[in-house]
């Protein structure tokens, strides 16, 4: 079992024809059931192309017309990339998992309120993971973005981070340890994004095939906190959890748009109290994270 | 980005707040023009530099005759002005607003801001203005008034209404705050801002309301589509080997330790950094160099490190995903060469090739310290560098 995605999901790409979209379209084809799971691509100036097999749609409504995709991965550049978001929840697809880094935040946020008014109107809920994001993989069934392949391994623990190449070590860790993964998510370092750590321990703690969760956060924003209350009164299974930027300083951004230090409440060391509160295994070494997880199974 | 107090009082006047007149000055006659063109028996002038807590550092001063503002411009201009936000070396003052002094009656705050909890604009308004607002949430957080603004819809009359009552501006002057508030939101999505803040706003003695100092952040990701803005940027207020690191895509961040590191991915650069400081070291920088570290550009990335005389030691954490070991190595090993580093380098290398890469390592002859984990890497500087 999984979240999200699984090998029955079908994919249509926003942004296959550039050099990005290209070069990981490539790599999720080649991974488990890629070719399966990869079904369509979307730029209405190369409608009736294909790229490496994969017809080219105009429209993604069209690609899910003709292909049944009910999933859509965003390589688009970030001048045009939350455009591409509201098209894919127009055409009423599941998830849109957005790669793309360094959208503008005022974009993103007319993107979500959209996506909410369309919700409120009664209109079919869409997911979104992301922006700035690895993407989501279920191992051995699918991968969706930018993440290794190969460093993961099928299993029965689940991963969510906001960080790309944090959330490869904690894998890394699992792996080399033995331990499989259920599935593994990069929520972004955006500060406006889609599905945030309370939504996907949520899906952690209701997946079957989950046993153990690693969580990890970082500092700026309330989100790591919120999902460490919410898990305090229902998470079922055991957390370890880690957050980077004990070092960071107040008022830096360090790299993710979102990893600012904005209060007293968004430090590393707040954040890290409370999870620990609410029943965490928290390490301040994120060498242990996978030792820690193991000694919890 | 952030920008001067000056720039961003420029800005709201084009989006209709009321503001001071005032000009900027960078000499000590450009001061006293300003002074003369503006009349008046008193003006106010004040150092603008990008850190917060100037007035308390000695950078804002009253002057009651233009004698005065020559003197005070000459005392200011040039001095390294020291506040809570600039560290103990301080910030070099090299511009000055000259401003027409105001008939405070009351002073208030107002600021605007994305909250990422609601994901939408807060607009927030405090009776305890000219104090700092993270004080006010603590004492007193009665005391801010927030309303949040959906960006399909806009900040609504009865929102405004409501800050302008909440904070007791006079039933008089509250039109006036409306306009205001409205306006500060107007000129915040219009400027893709990611903070505008009026600390104070003030209630002047006939009525009116002013912004008497204004400070705004912008969403770097947006400033492609702002060049009005970009022209704002004022590079003597922002670290040197930041600027630098921009130029090559790398993000760069000093601090104040010995032991400089270069991660590829911005979380894993930030726990590289806690992993460091838990074994007893101190980490000189952030620097993440994104997903393609190649030669060239981890050559880059040393040269802008070891400009620090702090630096004592490097530590080199890659996550070879997509981006392979062995090239990772060759990037190191190119640098190491064209830079003649002659200070402890540690590396630990995981993912794609890991094994070709640390051989790669062990045989150039170079004095490259090898590590598995990021604990062990960390342990390994850190003796390296005492």
């Amino acid at each position: 079992m999984s979240i999200l995605i699984d090998k029955n999901t079908r994919v249509l790409t926003q942004g296959i024809t550039g050099k990005t979209g290209q070069f990981h379209t490539r790599g999720c084809q080649a991974y488990a059931n890629g070719k399966a799971c990869f079904v369509a691509g979307v730029n209405p100036k190369k409608a009736g192309e294909s790229f490496e097999g994969i017809p080219i749609h105009a429209s993604v409504r069209e690609a899910k017309a003709a292909t049944g995709a009910n999933v859509s991965v965003v390589y688009v550049p970030p001048a045009g990339a939350a455009d591409a978001i509201w098209e894919a929840v127009e055409a009423d697809l599941d998830l849109v998992v957005c790669i793309t880094e360094g959208i503008p935040i005022k974009d993103m946020l007319v993107v979500r309120n959209k996506m909410r008014a369309k919700e409120d109107g009664g209109g079919k809920k869409t997911l979104l993971l992301g922006p700035n994001c690895p993407g989501v993989i279920t191992p051995d069934e699918i991968k969706i973005g930018i993440m290794p392949g190969h460093i993961h391994k099928k299993g029965r623990v689940g991963v969510v981070s906001r960080s790309g190449t944090l959330t490869y070590e904690a894998v890394a860790q699992l792996t080399e340890l033995g331990i499989g993964q259920s599935s593994a998510v990069g929520i972004g370092g955006d500060p406006i994004n889609g599905l945030k750590h309370i939504d996907i321990m949520r899906m952690f703690n209701d997946d079957p095939g989950t046993d153990a969760v690693i969580m990890i956060g970082e500092i700026g924003g309330p989100d790591e906190a919120d999902a460490a209350r919410w898990c305090k009164a229902n998470m079922k299974k055991p957390v370890v959890g880690f957050i980077a930027g004990v070092t960071a300083p107040p008022g830096k951004r360090m790299g993710h748009a979102g990893a600012l230090i904005s209060g007293g409440a968004d430090t590393a060391d707040a954040k890290l109290a409370i999870m620990e509160e609410c029943g965490f295994k928290v390490t301040r070494n994120p060498s242990e994270m996978g030792r820690l997880l193991q000694s919890l199974l | 980005m952030k920008i001067h107090e000056y720039q961003a009082k420029e800005l709201l006047r084009e989006h209709g707040v009321p503001v001071p007149r005032g000009y900027p000055a960078f000499s000590v006659r450009e001061a006293v023009e300003a002074a003369q063109k503006l009349g008046g028996k008193v003006w106010v002038v004040k150092a603008q530099i990008h850190a917060g807590g100037r007035g308390k550092g000695g950078g804002v001063k009253l002057a009651k005759s233009q004698a005065e503002v020559e003197q005070l411009a000459g005392q200011i201009l040039g001095m390294q002005l020291v506040t809570h936000q600039t560290g103990p070396a301080g910030q070099k003052v090299r511009r000055l607003l000259v401003e027409e002094g105001a008939d405070i009656e009351k002073e208030y705050y107002a600021a605007a801001l994305t909250d990422r909890a609601t994901q939408k604009v807060a607009l927030m308004a405090s009776s305890e203005g000219g104090m700092d607002i993270e004080e006010v949430a603590h004492r007193a957080p009665e005391k801010i008034i927030k309303v949040f603004v959906d960006p399909l819809v806009g900040l609504s009359d009865a929102q405004a209404g409501q800050l302008a009552a909440g904070i007791g501006v006079p039933a008089a002057s509250r039109a006036e705050a409306v306009e205001v508030f409205k306006k500060l939101y107007a000129c915040y999505m219009a400027s893709d801002a990611s903070l505008a803040e009026i600390n104070p706003l003030i209630l002047e003695g006939n009525g009116h309301i002013k912004a008497l100092d204004a400070k705004f952040n912008f969403d770097s990701n947006a400033l492609y589509r702002h060049p009005e803005i970009v022209a704002y940027r004022d590079l003597d207020e922002e670290d040197a080997a930041e600027i630098e690191a921009s130029k090559f895509d790398l993000s760069y961040i000093s601090l104040d330790g010995n032991i400089g590191c270069l991660v590829n991915g911005a979380g894993l650069a930030m726990a590289t950094m806690d992993t460091i400081k838990l074994f007893g070291g101190e980490p000189a920088n952030f620097l993440d160099v994104g997903g393609g570290a190649s030669a060239e550009k981890v050559t880059e990335a040393f040269k802008i490190m070891l400009k620090n005389d702090k630096v004592k030691g490097i530590l080199v954490n890659i996550f070879g995903g997509i981006m392979r070991c062995d090239t990772i190595a060759e990037g190191v090993i190119a640098a190491c060469k064209a830079v003649q580093l002659a200070i402890p380098l540690v590396v630990r290398m995981k993912g794609t090739n890991e094994d070709i890469g640390k051989k790669m390592l062990a045989e150039s002859g170079l004095p490259i310290i090898s590590a598995d984990t990021m604990a062990e890497a960390a342990t390994k500087i850190v003796a390296a560098v005492k």
